[in-house]
């Protein structure tokens, strides 16, 4: 959500300043300056994962009192806090302990529930994939959603057709997600009575039952997501429409569709495809909302599950781990944006 | 076209969604003086009644006095029979707390920051940018529910960490416009002139961006509505008898079949002032893009 | 001696832009006849109109721009005016075909170039994707392109610049249109590449017989390498002549003036080149008189007032529009001998 913000940050601030990353000097060092780069850009990587895994870490053994109580819960045994102090540690200094966890949450132990028992790491990734499944359901529907809107915007720019779409686009950025799911219930589910509101069923009944479940709660992330996608491509496309090849194809005789699948859509989607990794990471914050709406067992539900039970090793490696994993995916497309986009090279074939 | 929209300046895209934004405002601050119902009574009566429904067999009730009782419910009760309208009044103070004063903390921290960085340059550039980067590493709404969840929720903790969240984008923004105003003619005028580097953030570089930073903020205050929205959906923000938009909306989810009302009329007052923040920003900012262009 | 039917005929053709200031008037009122396998010179400031000229031709226009419903464009007796968008991209990138000024950027940086060449044989002629194949690798070989096998699977941003644009011709001569328009098809090109890519474009013109509109905003391009050159100014034709006539001749001052700015080998070494004063009007306030009068050393008050009209010269095509035309040195050839225009 933060990351939105910033998105919208950047429209605010002037063209100069705007994170223009300066043509490549020349065809030589083109291969040390991107591993230079990619290495300051994973050597920031690692600072950040340190900083979270301190925060996290700190947000638990900064809370008053005797954390052993804290995670032990109310209704706890002496028997059960000596062990607590065992398994954390807590008789070590605050940095041996911090030492400690990171090195067990590195090789994959992040504690287990004093509450249901189960080991935090395990239940963790055993939710994954529902998460992931809603994630990627729900950016092929914004996808589906926005290339045509996109499309159409950017052909038409300016006309009614345009308009009214940004319009709608800009209405639907001013309704949160929670609203917009609850939204998608009233309507395909209790009035039109299309789909099941609520009903997860596994891939192991079948990949259309499977599916069903996903179409509300991937739908009520789609609404959402599209208009950026949206605007994204349209701005992008309206820049293409203006280049001379575009002209150059017209002038070959191809028809409208022609010119704008083979010849416009491709260069125009570039900026698109890297905001849709952005967005995956984005929405891990928003799948904590739709997945309790939906009662879909995904890692949000279950973290909200650990908050309201006042679960706290879970929710820390709840939380450690889904920071973890949007700030690798982040970092991630960071990188292989700079390496694959083409434009770079164009742009040093233009200086040429 | 585009001269007689700047000759009409801020048209009713802005007016409007400013009227709207004021008047939840003034209902919210004289909420306890407005012929309105107790947020908190309930009517055993007329439960989920529907918008409208005329409340004069309640009257008769034996707190006698409570000149607080309506005559009509005009959005209906929800389902303890608490008056809808009264608790969105009252609600409305919650996410307007949130909404305006949550982004003064990251206007004011943010861009302390973000002038500093794009003002000096240099090592305590790069100091800010990669502390605003771990606290971006954060998904927004994750560190929202660590926050609440290891502080507690209360509307002085909402606000403080609700701003913090808003900060590096301030202070991005901030420092980009600092970037470019630095380069500017009049700034080494400024500097000629013998002004010091305080002088000139005070004097030169903050009365310029204030403009794009409160344009901002509406935007800001936007989002933050619909965060706090989301939290006290969840439960998460102020605690439970408090009446907010995000839990009204949550307590008649259960009801959506019967009685839609509940849920749908918060949802929808919820949005008509995101909506406003947005138009409101929004307005203003392509009034300030058209004057710049033409200069 | 008479020729048949011209290929292109233009008659008042209006193009208006909307911009901010108001309409520009950016082609206006242009009549012109060209005949098959003859190549025109259209030669004017940058700003005159002579892009906007050959895009109306090809139905180009930008999204915006008016057309007059009075303007007639005939191609091969076919009225491009009244045809739908679907009917006339049947005619161009076939029978007639556009390169364009910037070689670099008219081709799809994204698109292997060989690909964007078959691309238009197959939108055109029903042709198999072997036969296509040859075809491009021939069409490679004849715009002078080593290697063409090599190149087509490689992309634009891997070429210079001469190479592109010469990629940008083969895909227009790919269906061996019958009028090919070059606009500035040299000026983004090295000093060194410029003219290789015109000898190419002459020797091509002259050997298949295809009527050719060459744009430059520099006579000296024109110069030899077209049978016919029309000057714009303004959006209109200030002077049309046969090519040798015209350099020898010109009646128009801005015609000598263009001339003039033209360095030669015999200048001394620090001689002025002459610039032209002034400024290319404002075309969307015309003055009433004639347009070049502010900037025209010869002006005199009548130019200030009225427009001079084209004046044709002896019946022919030719002529010039100028109250007061400079002095005409020698006989005016007659039309027949224009075909031999050339050098």
């Amino acid at each position: 959500m933060a990351r939105i913000l910033v998105k919208t940050a950047e429209r605010q601030i002037p063209g100069p300043a705007r994170g223009i990353r300066s043509p490549w000097p020349g065809r030589r060092n083109r291969m040390a300056l991107q591993l230079g780069w990619t290495a300051r850009k994973l050597g920031r990587l690692g600072i950040v994962l340190v900083a979270v895994s301190v925060l996290t870490f700190g947000m638990l053994n900064g809370l008053p009192g005797d954390v052993a109580y804290v995670v032990g819960g109310v209704e706890t045994t002496p028997e059960n806090i000596a062990r607590i102090r065992q398994d954390l540690g807590l008789d070590h200094s605050p940095v041996i302990r911090y030492l400690m966890w990171a090195g067990d949450a590195l090789s994959g132990d992040l504690g287990h529930s004093y509450l249901t028992g189960e080991p935090v790491m395990a239940s963790i990734l055993a939710r994954l994939p529902v998460t992931l499944e809603l994630l990627v359901i729900s950016q092929i529907l914004a996808l589906c959603m926005a290339i045509p809107t996109g499309v159409v915007c950017a052909c038409r720019c300016n006309s009614a057709a345009d308009r009214l779409i940004n319009g709608i686009g800009f209405a639907t950025l001013s309704i949160p997600s929670f609203i917009m799911a609850l939204l998608a219930i009233y309507l395909f589910s209790i009035r039109l009575h299309w789909l099941p509101a609520t009903g997860y069923m596994p891939l192991s009944a079948g990949l259309w039952k499977n599916l069903r479940a996903f179409v509300l709660p991937g739908f009520s992330i789609a609404l959402i997501e599209w208009v950026v996608l949206m605007r994204v491509l349209r701005s992008d496309m309206i820049t293409t429409l203006q280049q001379d090849y575009i002209l150059m194809a017209r002038a070959k005789g191809l028809p409208p569709w022609k010119v704008i699948l083979h010849h416009a859509f491709r260069p125009s989607s570039f900026t698109l495809l890297t905001i849709i990794g952005l967005q995956i990471g984005r929405h891990l914050g928003e799948t904590v909302i739709v997945e309790t709406l939906f009662a879909l067992p995904g890692i949000g539900r279950m973290l909200l599950k650990a908050i309201y039970n006042r679960d706290y090793l879970m929710v820390q490696g709840g939380i450690l781990l889904i920071t973890f994993g949007y700030v690798t995916i982040n970092a991630t497309i960071d990188i292989a944006y700079a390496i694959i986009d083409p434009r770079i090279r164009w742009r040093g074939a233009n200086v040429r | 076209m585009s001269a007689d929209a700047t000759a009409r300046g801020l048209g009713p895209g802005f007016w409007l969604p400013a009227a709207w934004i004021v008047i939840v405002l003034a209902a919210a601050t004289t909420a306890g003086g407005l012929p309105i119902a107790n947020p908190d009574r309930i009517h055993w009566e007329a439960m989920a009644a529907p918008p409208g429904t005329a409340a004069n067999n309640v009257d008769s009730t034996e707190s006698g006095g409570d000149h607080s009782s309506p005559g009509t419910f005009w959005l209906g009760t929800d389902a303890m029979g608490r008056d809808i309208l009264s608790r969105l009044v009252y609600g409305a103070r919650v996410s307007l707390a949130v909404g305006l004063v949550a982004p003064l903390i990251g206007i004011f921290a943010g861009g302390f920051l973000g002038c500093i960085a794009g003002y000096y340059r240099g090592h305590i550039e790069s100091i800010v940018v990669a502390l605003m980067d771990i606290v971006l590493a954060f998904p927004g709404l994750i560190l929202l529910l660590a926050i609440s969840f290891y502080v507690g929720a209360n509307l002085t903790t909402l606000i403080l960490s609700l701003g913090l969240l808003t900060i590096p984008a301030f202070c991005r923004v901030a420092r980009g416009h600092t970037l470019v105003l630095a380069e500017q003619a009049f700034i080494d005028a400024a500097r000629l002139a013998g002004a010091g580097d305080m002088a000139i953030l005070f004097r030169e570089i903050i009365p310029n961006i204030i403009i794009p930073m409160a344009v901002y903020g509406l935007m800001v205050a936007a989002f933050l509505i619909m965060a706090e929205g989301a939290l006290s959906f969840l439960g998460l923000s102020v605690p439970a008898p408090t009446p907010s938009w995000g839990a009204m909306i949550a307590e008649g989810k259960e009801f959506l079949e019967a009685t839609p009302h509940i849920s749908l009329i918060p949802a929808g007052l919820m949005f008509v002032t995101v909506v406003s923040f947005n138009l409101a920003g929004d307005s203003i900012r392509s009034v300030v893009e058209r004057r710049e262009s033409q200069l | 001696m008479k020729h048949p039917a011209p290929i292109l005929t233009i008659d008042h053709l209006f193009v208006r832009l909307p911009a901010r200031q108001g309409m520009v008037r950016a082609v206006d009122g242009i009549s012109l006849k060209l005949m098959p396998g003859k190549a025109l010179g259209l030669v004017g400031e940058s700003g005159c109109g002579k892009s906007m000229l050959g895009r109306a031709i090809m139905g180009l226009l930008p999204k915006h721009a008016h057309v007059s419903e009075h303007s007639e464009i005939f191609f091969r007796n076919r009225a491009l005016h009244r045809m739908t968008g679907k009917q006339v991209r049947k005619i161009i990138g076939k029978e007639m075909a556009m390169i364009f000024q910037n070689p670099m950027s008219s081709l799809n940086p994204v698109m292997k170039i060989g690909r964007q060449i078959t691309e238009s044989l197959n939108h055109h002629l029903a042709i198999k994707k072997k036969d296509a194949r040859d075809r491009v690798v021939q069409l490679l070989r004849a715009v002078g392109i080593g290697a063409p096998t090599q190149r087509l699977g490689q992309y634009p941003h891997q070429l210079s610049g001469g190479l592109c644009q010469r990629v940008a011709i083969a895909i227009a001569l790919s269906c061996d249109p019958a009028l090919l328009i070059a606009d500035e098809p040299t000026t983004a090109l090295d000093v060194t590449v410029q003219a290789e890519i015109l000898d190419l474009l002459n020797a091509h013109q002259k050997k298949t017989q295809m009527a050719m509109i060459l744009i430059s905003h520099d006579l000296s391009v024109v110069a030899g390498r077209t049978d016919e050159t029309a000057v714009m100014y303004a959006g209109q034709i200030v002077e049309h002549a046969p090519t040798a006539v015209l350099f020898q001749n010109a009646r128009m001052p801005y015609t000598r003036a263009l001339l003039d700015a033209i360095p030669r080998l015999s200048d001394t070494a620090h001689a002025d080149l002459k610039s032209i004063a002034g400024n290319p009007p404002d075309l969307v306030d015309t003055a009433p008189g004639c347009r070049f009068s502010p900037r025209c050393p010869a002006a005199r008050t009548k130019c200030k007032t009225k427009a001079p009209p084209f004046t044709h010269i002896n019946g022919t095509r030719y002529g010039y529009a100028c109250w007061y035309p400079l002095e005409s040195h020698g006989a005016w050839p007659m039309p027949s001998c224009t075909a031999a225009g050339g050098q």
